[in-house]
């Protein structure tokens, strides 16, 4: 029987079986997760102050991978580059966020700012325009082919291990810069006079508005954010994966606003919880379900669903309740 | 409170009746939208004539036209301009039950035309062995593709609006995994099954068989759609002037309304996600059949977007707008193709696209001579200083060779031999220009404007118009564009009326 297989991989290595493939599909899954968790931190800010779904999400991530490639081709390359390997991680890393930021800005400013007070329709079909264009645009312009992000060549796979547990340098970076993004914009919003702005915005904006804050200001500030921890993720995608294309944000996108409606949408927490749950949920799918590999979104698909019935707002939002 | 009185020009008012009540219009509303709508000049005369013809008098004057473009045209435009606009419209029409009269965000719509298509193949084709006939077949696959709008549709009680719209198009992605991949599933106990063909698709789809009369031809097919669409119409507009159709209309409106007023609330919507998905899998039968080929890239998301595009160009909820936006919608990317039409269209359209936006003769003169004078200039400086810019060709009809138009934009227009690398810096430049235009006001946007449309035709001759480009990627951008456009200049669509909100 051909179901053999599957069974033997769900059966056979439990985790209490086999610890060093459980360990593998976490940190896998941790990788994905923080990818996951910073776009969804995207989606969750621009939905928690403008309640708009902003489809273009995914593909300002793509325009992100896209940036980092050309930073590292400006460089020099990753065979041969000017400076040596970190620095221009973190020259991609700069140059995708500012231009991500920009980006968003400009997005929000040109294809949303003009239908806030139209209904609710309106600006989601605007988002759905401008995804299409962003993703039409980097066919024309960059092609429909992968691009090598070749990782290898320039920082290395150096595999690392404690006990069990095996991950790259990568991967550690990928892990530790997403928990430090994070925490920046937590502290962000918690302490800075504009965080406490976007906090008072996404309570209430008309509110706000008359409180003396500049509203557009701070919707500026948080699709520049927003979309600034995108190009990260994008940049951060190239360097664990090694190849990105025109079309990777759609899937991407889709995750992150499933991660950040798992976590609750609209909190920060929530949408790095979210990440991470989506993250592990994936890679323990593909690992131990039946034909994992192949199905593995449709599992994913799974679980948004059952939150959505289980818990509307999420695991860590606060149900919304309806006025009239 | 709300936001100020519209103060429009009356030129701006679009069809829709005036004298019958409509949910959330009062007097004052009413009498603010017949002030709007007593246009004058032709259109004035139109709307006032479109407004007097009885429904079925509004439905020949479409199907009249459609029962004679076969008789004159051949099987090839048949098909292309033909039958996919028939489709479009078709399932622009089933996407109106959902989005339009109900209001409820379906972005797997397109899983239910693939549902159909794929059920449609798997009962009649040489790839199961089954070959059912049509009259049973197309039953069958309706009452199944509603099941599954039924089994979607019900997280929709639950859900809001754009949570709605997340799980719909996540199970629209679920669906183009799922028949890409079910070529190789196995199941405890029947083993490896072949379900879909995987990524080569489903192939060897029967045509439509009536009783053991086969459609065969592009002519037949094009017939078969138009009857599938005198039916549909008609039964969309029954339905939308039913007790059903006001329910809806109220669920759009505000469902928490609706539900204070007894409206089965939750029974309306998944009506409405049924109703949808039976229409969608009635198509996705003919279109399997059409093309004897389910594949699964045809049910993607670039095919949801040009639908969603005809459905809110057409006005969501307006009956004859769907029609006249699908013919846009498909009409003119197929034109642009060839290259002697397209630059036509092309112009063209930038023309009427300025005319809309500058709004005053003088103007809309000014940027045009701007734009004609700016472009000989840099030609006579570029065939001085930079050979290369001089030397290249304009992209022309292989067959046919130049026109008139080629000929004449050959010394006003730059293109260069080696055109890739400029052409996407001036594509670039072109969204920077575009956003400078649109921010700057009165004399400084005509000054703009000039350099932006001579730009625009830059990127368009060297890169969008391009044989690589203008088959894919520069259709959708041309979607985009104008769903933004759109949705940022008039949201309620070409041929929509405009609501006014109360607060």
């Amino acid at each position: 029987m051909h179901y053999v297989p599957d069974l033997v991989t769900a059966l056979f290595f439990p985790p209490w079986k086999n610890w060093s493939y459980f360990w593998d599909l976490t940190v896998s899954g941790l990788t994905r997760g923080s990818i996951y968790a910073l776009i969804a931190l995207g989606y969750s800010m621009v939905y928690g102050i403008l309640k708009l779904l902003n489809f273009a999400h995914g593909d300002v991530y793509m325009i992100g991978a896209f940036l980092g490639w050309f930073m590292l081709h400006w460089l020099g390359g990753p065979a041969d580059p000017f400076i040596s390997g970190w620095f221009v991680v973190a020259c991609m890393l700069l140059f995708a966020m500012v231009g991500c930021g920009v980006l968003g800005v400009g997005i929000e400013r040109f294809a949303y700012r003009r239908l806030r007070d139209a209904p609710r329709i309106a600006p989601l079909i605007s988002a759905l325009g401008v995804s299409i264009i962003l993703q039409s645009s980097a066919q024309i312009l960059f092609g429909a082919g992968f691009r090598d992000y070749g990782t290898e060549e320039l920082v290395g796979f150096n595999i690392h291990s404690i006990g069990d547990v095996f991950f790259s340098t990568v991967q550690l970076v990928t892990v530790l810069l997403a928990i430090a993004l994070m925490i920046a914009l937590t502290l962000y919003v918690a302490r800075t006079r504009t965080g406490k702005a976007m906090r008072a915005t996404s309570f209430d904006r008309e509110a706000a508005s008359m409180m003396g804050i500049d509203v557009d200001r701070v919707i500026s500030v948080t699709f520049f954010i927003g979309s600034a921890l995108a190009g990260a993720a994008g940049v951060m995608f190239g360097l664990v994966y090694g190849q990105i294309f025109n079309l990777m944000g759609f899937l991407a996108g889709l995750k992150g606003f499933t991660a950040a409606v798992i976590g609750g949408i609209g909190s920060i927490p929530g949408a790095m919880l979210g990440g991470i749950i989506l993250g592990l949920a994936e890679s323990y799918a593909t690992g131990y379900l039946p034909q994992g590999s192949t199905f593995h979104d449709l599992y994913v698909f799974l679980l948004l669903i059952i939150v959505m019935i289980v818990r509307p707002s999420g695991l860590l939002g606060t149900p919304e309740i309806q006025k009239v | 409170m709300g936001q100020p009185p519209y103060e429009d020009p009356p030129d701006e008012g679009a069809g829709g009746p005036v004298g019958e009540p409509r949910v959330g219009v009062d007097s004052w509303v009413a009498s603010h939208e017949g002030r709007r709508e007593r246009s004058t000049g032709i259109s004035g005369r139109i709307k006032a004539w479109w407004q007097r013809t009885p429904p079925a008098g509004r439905l020949l004057v479409f199907v009249i036209p459609a029962i004679i473009f076969p008789l004159v045209s051949n099987s090839g435009n048949i098909y292309r301009y033909g039958i996919l606009t028939l489709i479009y419209a078709l399932l622009a029409y089933g996407l109106t039950i959902v989005v339009g009269f109900a209001g409820l965000l379906d972005l797997g719509y397109i899983a239910f035309f693939g549902f159909g298509a794929y059920a449609y193949g798997y009962l009649a084709s040489q790839h199961t062995g089954h070959h059912w006939h049509a009259e049973l077949a197309l039953p069958v696959v309706v009452v199944a593709s509603a099941g599954l709008g039924i089994i979607l549709g019900s997280p929709s009680l639950r859900l809001l609006g754009d949570y709605l719209a997340i799980v719909t198009l996540f199970f629209g992605q679920a669906f183009v995994i799922f028949v890409n991949n079910a070529n190789r599933i196995d199941f405890p106990f029947f083993g490896q099954v072949d379900l879909t063909g995987g990524a080569q698709g489903l192939e060897g789809v029967d045509p439509l068989n009536f009783f053991g009369y086969k459609v065969s031809t592009n002519k037949g097919y094009f017939y078969v759609a138009v009857i599938m669409l005198v039916l549909i119409v008609a039964m969309l507009h029954l339905v939308n002037h039913s007790r059903t159709g006001r329910a809806w209309r109220a669920l759009r409106e505000d469902p928490l309304a609706a539900e204070v007023l007894s409206i089965p609330v939750n029974r309306l919507k998944i009506l409405a996600f049924a109703f949808g998905a039976a229409v969608a899998g009635l198509i996705g039968c003919l279109y399997s059949s059409i093309q004897t080929l389910d594949a699964p890239g045809d049910y993607s998301v670039g095919l949801l977007i040009t639908i969603y595009a005809i459905v809110i160009l057409g006005g969501a909820g307006s009956l004859s707008g769907v029609i006249i936006a699908a013919l846009i919608v498909n009409g003119v990317p197929e034109l642009l193709r060839n290259p002697s039409n397209g630059r036509y269209v092309f112009y063209v359209g930038l023309l009427l696209v300025l005319w809309y936006f500058l709004k005053t003769w003088q103007r809309l003169l000014i940027v045009l001579g701007g734009t004609l004078v700016f472009g000989w200039v840099l030609y006579g400086i570029s065939s001085v200083v930079w050979d290369r810019g001089t030397s290249g060709q304009p992209v022309v009809d292989p067959e046919t060779g130049s026109n008139w138009l080629s000929t004449a934009i050959s010394h006003w227009m730059l293109t260069p031999t080696d055109r890739t690398q400029i052409a996407n810096w001036a594509f670039f430049g072109l969204v920077i220009l575009i956003m400078i235009a649109t921010l700057v006001r009165g004399w400084w946007q005509v000054l703009v404007l000039i350099p932006t449309v001579w730009i625009a035709a830059f990127a368009w001759e060297n890169l969008l118009f391009t044989p690589d480009q203008i088959n894919g990627p520069t259709r959708l951008l041309l979607l985009g564009t104008v769903l933004v456009v759109l949705m940022n200049a008039r949201p309620q669509g070409l041929f929509g009326t405009r609501q006014v909100e109360i607060v």
